[in-house]
């Protein structure tokens, strides 16, 4: 089994080959390359330095968000156009379950986070080893973070290169609770996105086409639109 | 990437730069071999316009089933087509992301060359899916967008000789549609209600100075809107079927005018009519009237191939290809992008 992985939620990028559970190539990185100029060129290099063609692919592993809503799009769509022309299953990985996957060794809660701009995050807990979702993946306000963080009463280890965006606050309210994963675990990686994606079932070829982001969060102009109408119904 | 000759002349071409997803396939610049596009307009009609993300969004939901029904409907193969185009810009970025990608992931997997076209050479080229463009030549193009002159010297050869400096021809057609009430996108209504009978409410032409190509339709809609609402304090109902008849008249003669100066100052030998307005019932009539007498060949696609299409954007790409034009795996969307000659 050749898989390919692709990661592009957020400012960083990778992508990976993994072939009958090793490690064959991956490229990580994190600088301000749009993932539009960036992402398809990785991928031709990834599978260059793997020796293998497009058409080696198995199956394909995708972060399907949440994350910069464009970043996310950007990899969905490369990832679906490739896994519909080749006709091979596509998995979709939650960007947050990957990036906790880089602790998993780490037995005891992992929350993972991106900024979402306005102290908001995207943002879940999962249980180390087992990375089984304790809070499932959603956006919050810091401070709701925060709280319900509090209310868990446990060391927490934190992971993401945004952490360090909130780790003042986060310090603030958890106090010794609160850990900071090593820097060299902070960035998501194509090939947790595999790993974790190894774990379900694969999808039929067929289903590729309905395959959607998740963004976990609505479209601001829906938002309003639903609020105003809820308003005319008071009316 | 891929041989760089055509085998069958098959170029696949993707389109998504606005509110529609649409793929097409496209033999030798001017045959359409399928023509698919899913519209999103449904979904934007209750915000009134076109809202980016949601665009974004529907882009990447449809993008492989377009794609598909594109090829499934041609009945070929990936292995048939010779190129992979798509539109490089202008447009909404998030939306054009959408197309570009899926054109580098499929000319990747397929061993396919790939061409980023101009959305506007795109509208100005389904011209040439109905009869083959003749040199030199003019093309109004007037969509949601643009307003723009372009004289064309030679295949891939734009100057653009006038051009609006506010609003485009669609906008203002959207805007005054909405000062009427009328459900988006307006044009086609407004369209609609200025065939009524009656008469016509009178508003101001914008001819600019004397030599310009350029337009100006803010002025016009300003004058519609300050219409009703003098109507409005004064307590009367407006008809709308004067206001659209009396604005699609002043926007109709202008276009006409800067268009038939331009066709005899360049002398050229065809004037062609391009973008969603070009699908103006209106326009379309004193556009022929007016080239007729002149005995210029005037020409102006089917409506289908007016508004946003990917059957265009293949159309655009076959010259380009032929040119040796080739784009690469960084291709990255232009939403500002300048519609430049590539000859
Ligand atoms: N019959 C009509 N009369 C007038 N305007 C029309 C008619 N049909 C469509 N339109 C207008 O055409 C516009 C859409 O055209 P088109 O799809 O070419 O624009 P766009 O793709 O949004 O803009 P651009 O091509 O400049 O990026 C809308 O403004 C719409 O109101
Ligand atoms: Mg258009």
């Amino acid at each position: 089994m050749i898989w390919l992985g692709i990661e592009t939620a957020n400012t960083p990028l990778s992508v990976a080959i993994v072939r009958d559970g090793k490690v064959v190539a991956e490229l990580v990185q994190n600088i301000k390359l749009t993932h539009s100029a960036g992402a398809m060129p990785a991928i031709e290099e990834v599978l260059a330095r793997a020796g293998l063609k497009a058409g080696d692919l198995d199956v394909i592993a995708v972060s399907e968000g949440p994350g910069s809503y464009t970043g996310v799009r950007i990899g969905v769509t490369l990832a679906k156009t490739l896994a519909w022309t080749l006709q091979i299953p596509l998995v979709g990985v939650s960007s947050l379950k990957a990036l906790a996957a880089n602790a998993t060794l780490y037995n005891g809660l992992i929350c993972p986070i991106f900024d979402a701009r306005r102290d908001n995050v995207y943002t879940a807990v999962y249980q180390g080893v087992t990375l089984e979702a304790l809070v499932e993946d959603h956006h919050a306000h810091i401070a709701d973070l925060l709280e319900r963080l509090r209310a868990l009463d446990a060391p927490i280890l934190f992971v993401g290169t945004d952490v360090g965006l909130f780790w003042d606050n986060i310090v603030e309210e958890l106090g010794d609770n609160a850990f900071r994963a090593p820097f060299s675990l902070d960035l998501p990686r194509a090939t947790e996105v595999i790993r974790v994606g190894t774990k379900v079932e694969l999808p039929s070829v067929e289903a590729t086409h309905h395959f959607v982001p998740q963004y976990k969060r609505i479209a601001e102009a829906e938002a309003n639109w639903l609020k105003e109408q809820k308003e005319k119904e008071h009316e | 990437m891929g041989e760089f000759i055509m085998n069958n002349g098959l170029i696949l071409a993707i389109e998504s730069s606005c509110d529609e997803t649409a793929a097409a396939i496209i033999r030798n610049g001017h045959e359409i071999v399928s023509n698919v596009v899913a519209s999103q307009i449904e979904s934007h009609k209750r915000f009134g316009g076109v809202v980016p993300e949601i665009a974004s969004r529907h882009h990447v939901e449809q993008i492989t089933m377009v794609i598909e029904e594109a090829l499934a409907q041609a009945n070929l193969k990936p292995v048939d087509l010779d190129a992979v185009a798509v539109t490089e810009g202008p447009g909404l970025v998030g939306a054009l992301l959408i197309g570009i990608n899926a054109a580098k992931a499929f000319a990747f997997a397929n061993n396919l060359p790939i061409v980023g076209v101009h959305h506007i050479a795109g509208h100005i080229y389904a011209n040439a899916l109905v009869q083959p463009m003749e040199f030199p030549l003019l093309a109004l193009v007037v969509s949601g967008g643009h307003t723009e002159l372009v004289y064309m010297k030679e295949h891939g050869s734009f100057e653009v000789i006038g051009e609006t400096r506010d609003d485009a021809a669609g906008e203002a057609y959207d805007k005054v549609a909405r000062v009427l009430n009328l459900p988006y996108p307006g044009g086609p209504h407004i369209d609609r209600l200025a065939h009524e009978e009656g008469e016509a409410v009178p508003f101001p032409r914008v001819w600019l100075e004397e030599d310009s190509y350029d337009f100006s339709f803010s002025g016009l809609k300003s004058a519609v809107i300050n219409y009703k609402h003098n109507m409005d304090q004064r307590g009367e109902a407006i008809s709308p079927a004067a206001v659209a008849k009396g604005f699609q008249e002043s926007v109709i003669e202008v276009l006409t005018a800067k268009t038939l100066r331009a066709a005899r100052e360049y002398q050229v030998k065809q004037v062609i009519a391009a973008g969603g307005v070009a699908a103006n019932k209106g326009l379309r009539i004193s556009l022929e009237t007016v080239f007729e007498e002149e005995g210029i060949p005037f020409f102006v696609p089917p409506l289908k191939l007016c508004t946003d299409n990917a059957a265009m954007i293949g159309a655009a790409a076959m010259p380009m290809f032929e040119a040796g034009i080739r784009g690469n795996l960084m291709m990255n969307g232009r939403p500002g992008m300048e519609l430049k000659s590539w000859v």
